[in-house]
């Protein structure tokens, strides 16, 4: 079984979720080769063939243009699986690279279970076992779900890749995220709010208790994209990663990304009225109530000593 | 202008779910069911670039039974014109590419400017349909957009990139763009618009009459994560709640010393 597996470049930086569909092709068993349109300047630690295009002809952001030198690769490599980051770069190609090889596509792979892909389901409350019926398979691997124990070692093979001309879509260049306002990532304490606060006015309750426990206060994305709490607030992969000594989640399910924001806080509490709440997988202690009645009882409880 | 905005019907995510009969799916019973949130972002771009123009059509498309049609009807209500239903009792057991095959069938010969659909769906979330749409009718796709500008047929976006760094894109129309949270304010549908929306055209399609692809990928089970957290639940009156939460974090953290 052979596996083509496709690195990101960002900034013209490599992006160490390479060392994941390193880790997703061990797994499945299968002979790698990678692909990346990126620079020499920065390889991959891999030992096998690594088919390179220059970013600096291709660009790093031409959806139709990657494509047509990934299918290139694939055709001289004849791969079973394709492999890509479930990222905003591989769940952007994917889909295209699999339509045109008639390929079944496979999103989000958290586990490989007899010989079936685990993907999650409604907001990770349920896992689906998916089989491909095609011989080719494209699969998205869920960041953070796959993933070596010790860094990999190697160096590639490269062959360069001629480039191709661009797509109808141009790129202009990156914005970066807003600068300034809180640092989370130093915050000791973090209470969070998330959709379950119901309204803006509420938000107050979540500031109350990180106060009275000495720390800050953030929130999951709808709270940011509501407007009721300012985006360098927001916890997650499209906002920041924090990893204070304790991290109150309160009305937040517990969605991946923003899980990957803050499960490596040393201590989770999650406040939440389902029970079945993923966000109870990654906390400490889950609180089931209505965050509403309990939070201003307990930052009393704790202003009172 | 001619908009085609593709909407899914999903369960709300804080329902209880049961595994159904075969095994591969969610019973479908006792749910209550919502417009997916990232479509709602879609109906509303769609709305907001025909109220730009002063101009357009917009028609919505969901593919499903006939409970799709509360979905339907908010889509719209909140500005859509026109509506289509394709009428498919089994569309939860159809895959990513069945699903866009049929919206391309549909949309082939339609002449689209603008198609939205959303990032994906909350329930099987592949965010695979939109991509799929836009390659099988040869048009350029923007996928996770969070900003849309229209202007003398081109469109400028942003697409959101992880840590919030946004890649600034152009393309000319035709061209399909996948919605991702936060890319608008969706409206909330007025009575007269509600009532308004009980008029517009809501024509139904059987499924058969578009699917022309095979599943390429089947379910061989679906079911409950294992619970691994091993976390402590606690449940009770909200005092006594405290009381305990109080206790513990004075025992397992140095935050209330
Ligand atoms: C590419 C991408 C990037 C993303 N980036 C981020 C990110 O950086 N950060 C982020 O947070 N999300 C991000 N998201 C969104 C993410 O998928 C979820 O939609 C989001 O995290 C959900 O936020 P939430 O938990 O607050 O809301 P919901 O999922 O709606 O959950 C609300 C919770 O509150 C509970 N609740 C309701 N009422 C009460 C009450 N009275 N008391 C207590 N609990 C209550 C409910 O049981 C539920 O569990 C991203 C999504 C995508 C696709
Ligand atoms: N049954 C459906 N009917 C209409 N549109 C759909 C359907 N399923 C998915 N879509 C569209 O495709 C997007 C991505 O869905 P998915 O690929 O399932 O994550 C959704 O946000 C919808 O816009």
């Amino acid at each position: 079984m052979k596996a083509l597996l496709v690195a990101e470049y960002r900034d013209g930086q490599l992006l160490g979720s390479y060392q994941e569909l390193i880790d997703f092709g061990g797994q499945l068993g299968a002979e790698c080769a990678m692909f990346a349109v990126g620079s020499k300047d920065t390889l991959p630690a891999f030992d096998g063939t690594l088919y390179l295009a220059d970013v600096s002809q291709v660009g790093e952001f031409d959806p139709d243009a990657h494509k047509q030198l990934l299918l290139g690769v694939i055709e001289q490599e004849q791969p079973d699986y394709i492999v890509f980051s479930h990222s905003s770069y591989g769940w952007d190609l994917a889909p295209r690279v699999a339509f045109s090889l008639k390929a079944s596509q496979i999103s989000e792979v958290v586990e490989i279970s007899d010989g079936t892909m685990v993907v999650p389901v409604c907001n990770a409350k349920l896992r689906r076992q998916v089989k491909p019926n095609t011989p080719i398979t494209v699969v998205t691997l869920q960041a953070g779900a796959f993933g070596l124990a010790e860094p990999p070692t190697g160096s590639p093979e490269v062959k360069e890749v001629a480039a191709v001309g661009c797509g109808p879509i141009s790129f202009t260049g990156y914005e970066e995220a807003e600068a300034g306002g809180v640092d989370l990532s130093k915050s000791e304490v973090i209470v969070s709010a998330g959709r379950g606060v119901g309204k803006p006015e509420n938000v107050a309750i979540i500031e109350d208790l990180a106060k009275a426990l000495g720390g800050d206060y953030g929130a999951s994305r709808p709270v940011v994209d509501s407007e009721w709490v300012e985006h360098n607030r927001q916890v997650g992969t499209t906002g920041q990663t924090v990893s204070p000594k304790l991290y109150v989640a309160c009305g937040i399910s517990g969605a991946i990304q923003h899980l990957a924001g803050m499960k490596k806080s040393e201590f989770i509490v999650a406040v939440n009225t389902d029970k079945d709440a993923p966000i109870g997988e990654a906390a400490d202690v889950l609180v089931v109530a209505d965050l509403k009645q309990f939070i201003p009882v307990l930052t009393e409880k704790i202003k009172g000593g | 202008m001619k908009i085609l905005v593709c909407i899914k019907q999903v369960p709300d995510m804080e329902s209880k779910f049961k595994i159904d009969a075969a095994g591969t799916w969610y019973d479908n019973a006792d749910l209550a069911w919502r417009l997916n949130e990232y479509d709602e972002y879609a109906v509303e771009q769609a709305v907001q670039l025909k109220e730009q123009l002063g101009e357009g059509d917009i028609t919505v498309l969901s593919i499903g039974p006939d409970k799709v049609k509360e979905a339907i009807k908010k889509a719209l209500a909140m500005g859509c014109d026109r509506a289509v239903q394709v009428s498919d009792d089994a569309v939860s057991g159809k895959e990513p590419c069945q699903i866009a095959s049929i919206v391309a069938a549909f949309a082939g010969d339609k002449n689209f400017d603008v198609i939205f659909t959303g990032m994906q769906s909350q329930d099987r979330g592949s965010g695979q349909v939109g991509v799929l749409i836009a390659e099988m009718l040869g048009m350029p796709s923007v996928t996770t957009v969070v900003d849309f500008n229209f202007e003398g047929g081109s469109v400028t976006a942003k697409r959101e990139l992880e840590g919030g760094i946004k890649a600034m894109v152009m393309v000319a129309t035709p061209a399909l763009f996948t919605c991702q949270l936060g890319l608008n304010t969706p409206r909330y549908p007025t009575l007269p618009n509600i009532m308004k929306a009980k008029k517009k055209e809501l024509l139904s399609i059987p499924v058969a009459d578009l699917l022309q692809v095979e599943p390429r990928q089947q379910t061989a089970a679906l079911y409950f994560p294992e619970k691994k957290g091993g976390g402590l639940v606690l449940e009770g009156e909200v005092g006594d709640l405290a009381d305990q939460l109080v206790r513990i974090l004075k025992e397992k953290t140095t935050v209330l010393s």
